[in-house]
């Protein structure tokens, strides 16, 4: 008992003593033990946006150029003017695939997982989970072999399905949470309306989950954006994404560090523009969804 | 079932009425359907494809159709392949290396972080970063900082008074260089798992704790830790079983190089089928690969159900 009044008095005293000198102290070596944790982290980025805007002589210099160099924009021009590797191109078949594989996602993977979150269907939902562990290259030989024979190797239509294989189980994994968390006496009131369960699927259920849609749908059309393995082997020269573009690109510019740069940040920056608005649901998104690899 | 026929319709209704009454009477069957139609499709029937093609003999010819040849393409990897093993030994060193420090690194910021300061969200956006930017472009920027002569990592080496390291060059550092970019990528997924696990604790035994006169120490080691458990064994779950099948920064920066020194058993599988077209021979490692995926996922499902 005794011991306890004596934390208790201690505690009491740390608290003034530590409003003063003390307190600034600890604060200031809490944020910079924060900084130096976050520096490694940010410096990649940081060194990819300047090199992107360095010329060959600058990205190239010895000690490296941290900054204090003239900036160009030459590395973004190149990218856009160079016929023979049509960034422009790369970046509308790219949209088109990862929306295709978004919307499909979002056409089979709301329906599933409304079943999943409302008959329990435990065992879909292990099944889609092991779509996630599954190594992506068991997909991807029999894929190829298949889409080879078909004729279709080289065209939006193999790339969304490939993809699909990526976008719908992160899609059906969200939105089951999201289902499961609705009230059901909205849907109860839609039915005893007369309503069917189509009707109130479309009309009720989906409007309400709205922000779960949006969330996995950007999450879905950032696995699509990023995936570089499906498209290396199912894309030529008509469908060709831009990470292969770009990992082609390094193959014959492999010294020049702007150029590489600023293909790289062309890449990244929707993807980070898009994770701004999802935020909260990308780890839950990760730990469920999609493929890598 | 004289209430589901009541909502029978009439016959001789069009088939599209029918339909919709089979929707109303069985949305269970119907909701997943088209999802279960795509899996059967492109998951169980590539399976089986995988389990046919591994035993035939298959060069990609259009002239040479398959050749069944048993299990010959099996023995060959197990038993004459001098590239096979030491794959799968790298597969696990890399994941091993790699998302073990990624769970210490990541659990101590997470303990770190753990507190309400200024900036928190705006840490919390960041850590998102690496885990989503495009893993090619991530790996591109990391060949150019890993250059043996002008990358910005030799740079600070030297600047730390070190000896040079040739980063992805040398045979012996290959593998830590890329798990440093693993490591750089997924600590952060580490680090958010641990951070929502830490805040969804609950308070009542820290306040024990706290009246028993427990020092910080014996708080973190006795208490928040094994509370932690569950939490970090999922996140490192999912870590290991895509550290396994990492591909992206690996295929971009090394290709399996320096002298094969990185050449995962993804890579390996990779190269047979579409660099060398053997994909019977391909067909054969990918069910291992597969059964080494499942297997070390089913092992770490246990641990984690013993963790809980």
């Amino acid at each position: 008992m005794s011991a306890t009044v004596a934390t208790g008095t201690r505690a009491v005293a740390d608290q003034r003593q530590r409003s003063g000198l003390a307190d600034w102290l600890r604060r200031i070596a809490f944020y910079a033990l924060v900084i130096v944790i976050l520096v490694p982290f940010l410096f990649v980025f940081y060194w990819m946006i300047i090199n992107s805007f360095k010329t060959l002589v600058d990205a190239q210099a010895w000690p490296p150029k941290f900054f204090g160099f003239t900036p160009t924009l030459d590395n973004y021009r190149a990218l856009f003017q160079d016929p023979s590797n049509p960034f422009l191109d790369f970046t509308i078949n790219s949209l088109i695939i990862a929306t295709g594989a978004t919307v499909l996602g979002l056409l089979l993977g709301l329906p599933a997982a409304y079943s999943i979150a409302r008959y329990k269907q435990n065992g879909l939902g292990l099944a889609i989970l092991t779509a996630r562990i599954m190594p992506g290259i068991s997909f991807l030989v029999p894929l190829y072999i298949i889409f080879s024979r078909l004729g279709m190797i080289d065209t939006y239509a193999s790339l969304i399905i490939s993809h699909l294989i990526v976008t719908m189980p992160i899609i059906v994994w969200l939105m089951v949470g999201f289902f499961e968390d609705l009230p059901r006496e909205l849907e109860e009131a839609a039915r005893v309306d007369g309503a069917g369960i189509v009707g109130t699927f479309v009309r009720i259920s989906l409007p309400l989950s709205k922000a779960g849609i949006v969330a996995s749908a950007i999450l879905a059309f950032i696995f699509s954006w990023n995936n570089f393995m499906f498209s290396l082997v199912l894309t030529s020269v008509n469908t060709k994404t831009l990470p292969v573009a770009v990992f082609n690109f390094m193959g014959y510019s492999s010294i020049n560090y702007g150029a590489i740069s600023a293909a790289a940040a062309l890449i990244t920056l929707p993807v980070i523009v898009l994770v701004l608005f999802v935020q909260r649901h990308i780890v839950q998104g990760l730990t469920a969804g999609g493929i890598k690899g | 079932m004289p209430q589901g026929a009541a909502r029978l319709p009439a016959p001789g209704r069009s088939p599209w009425s029918r339909l919709a009454a089979f929707v109303e009477r069985r949305p269970d069957k119907v909701f997943p359907a088209p999802a279960i139609a795509f899996l059967l499709l492109t998951m169980l029937f590539p399976v089986a494809y995988t389990l046919y093609m591994s035993v035939q003999q298959w060069e990609f010819s259009a002239l040479d159709p398959p050749t069944y040849i048993g299990l010959q393409n099996y023995a060959n990897y197990l038993f004459n392949d001098p590239r096979f093993w030491p794959s799968v030994w790298r597969t696990f060193y890399f994941t091993l290396l790699a998302v073990s420090v990624e769970t210490v690194l990541g659990v101590a910021i997470a303990l770190i972080f753990n507190r309400e300061f200024l900036g928190k969200g705006l840490i919390r956006t960041i850590f998102l970063f690496p885990m989503v930017a495009t893993p090619v472009a991530i790996a591109l920027v990391w060949a150019t900082m890993f250059d043996p002569n002008l990358g910005v990592l030799g740079y600070f080496v030297e600047q730390l008074g070190l000896p040079p390291i040739s980063w992805t060059s040398d045979s012996r550092w290959v593998l830590p260089s890329l798990a440093l970019v693993d490591i750089w990528e997924w600590t952060p997924f580490i680090t958010l798992i641990t951070l929502a696990g830490l805040s969804s604790l609950p308070s009542e035994p820290y306040e024990a704790a706290r009246i028993d006169g427990a020092s910080p120490r014996q708080i973190l080691w006795d208490l928040t830790l094994p509370m932690l458990r569950p939490t970090i064994v999922v996140a490192v779950l999912f870590r290991a079983i895509d550290a396994l099948k990492t591909f992206d920064i690996i295929q971009v920066i090394t290709q399996g190089g320096a002298d094969y020194s990185s050449e995962t058993l993804n890579i390996y599988t990779f190269q047979n089928a579409f660099n060398y077209y053997h994909l019977g021979y391909a067909s054969a490692i990918l069910v291992f690969f597969f059964m080494l995926v499942m297997g070390v996922s089913i092992l770490l499902l246990r641990v984690r159900r013993a963790a809980e």
